[in-house]
């Protein structure tokens, strides 16, 4: 697992509270891990700040699984 | 019961009457305060009464970018932002038929649309730090109606809807989004009424006075403390009596 990978999967345990090994790639934020829309905002949010990138509302509106955000990330992020 | 101490608030129309009210209780509860208004003397001269603790953060609040830099300013000057009071406001009377497509926007502008992006700026950190109270100062006339005030009205409505839809959208966060609804408050408003207008509306407030701008600030400062954690999406109306709503 890429380090981004590692990064993000840390992040999402945290703020879902889930178990970490529900956080695989294909994992649906809101239909497998139980997030609402509030928390895919709070999400993004802690993205941002964890990797100092901004991440627009349409690009956000693509990041619905673990594996978007870890390319959306890997892509972007300096 | 009410302590406010270590809390960080935003006052915007700090220099009116009920602006400053509202920003001296806060403070004299224990907060930070940081002053928002357009005339920049008078917040000087408010901070510099009010000592330690407060900032100055002039805004134009008819002026959009003024209004985006306002809350990240305010978050710089005291290191965070717990408390977000939308006060400032305006008014541009007219009949209806009378009333102008400026006086409409201006009014909607200032009343109504700057209060919800200093919402929306200010809820992002409020909703990292799990605290945030949002406190819209509407007014009667945004329930009851008002001739004359159809674009005042309007906006005050306006604020009660979108504090309602916030309040369920955060929440779950901790966060309070509430509204305080005054009646007719001695102020520079009501200054501007004449006599006959001063008596047809003493006729119609059972209290037999006109409130205090402290009466306004008392119940914003109930609605900013802890103690008020589960009050949520709701109205508090300060008006002597005069609409039972």
């Amino acid at each position: 697992m890429s380090d981004v990978a590692e990064r993000v999967k840390k992040i999402v345990v945290e703020h879902l509270s889930v178990d970490p090994e529900k956080v695989v790639e294909g994992a649906n934020f809101i239909d497998d891990l139980g997030a609402d829309s509030l928390d895919t905002v709070e999400l993004v949010m802690a993205f941002e700040e964890e990797f100092g990138v901004e991440i627009p509302d349409d690009a956000a509106e693509t990041i619905v699984t673990v594996g978007d955000a870890v390319k959306f990330l890997e892509k972007n992020a300096a | 019961m009410f302590s406010l101490t270590g809390r960080k608030a935003l006052v915007t129309g700090a220099s009116g009457g009920i602006g400053a009210e509202i920003a001296r209780a806060l403070h004299a509860q224990g907060a930070v305060v940081a002053l928002s208004g357009t005339r920049a003397a008078a917040l000087e001269a408010l901070a510099a009464a009010l000592g330690e603790r407060a900032h100055v953060a002039p805004a134009n609040l008819a002026d959009r970018a003024s209004v985006e830099a306002l809350v990240p300013a305010a978050e710089a000057a005291m290191g965070g932002l717990d408390i977000l009071v939308n006060n400032a406001g305006i008014t541009r009377d007219n009949l209806f038929m009378r009333m102008k497509d400026e006086e409409w926007d201006s009014v909607l502008a200032v009343n109504l649309t700057s209060s919800f992006i200093l919402a929306r700026s200010a809820v992002k950190g409020m909703m990292k730090r799990r605290f945030g109270r949002i406190i819209g100062i509407t007014s009667v006339v945004g329930v009851t109606g008002n001739p004359g005030q159809a674009n005042y009205c309007a906006a005050k409505a306006g604020m009660i809807g979108m504090t309602k839809s916030l309040a369920a959208e955060v929440a779950s966060r901790n966060i309070t989004v509430n509204c305080v609804a005054p009646g007719f408050i001695e102020s520079a408003m009501t200054d501007a009424l004449n006599d006959k207008q001063r008596e047809a509306i003493m006729a119609n407030i059972p209290a037999g006075r006109m409130g205090k701008g402290e009466e306004i600030a008392a119940a914003v400062a109930f609605l900013a403390s802890d103690a008020a954690g589960y009050v949520n999406g709701q109205t508090l109306h300060v008006n002597g009596a005069m609409a039972r709503i």
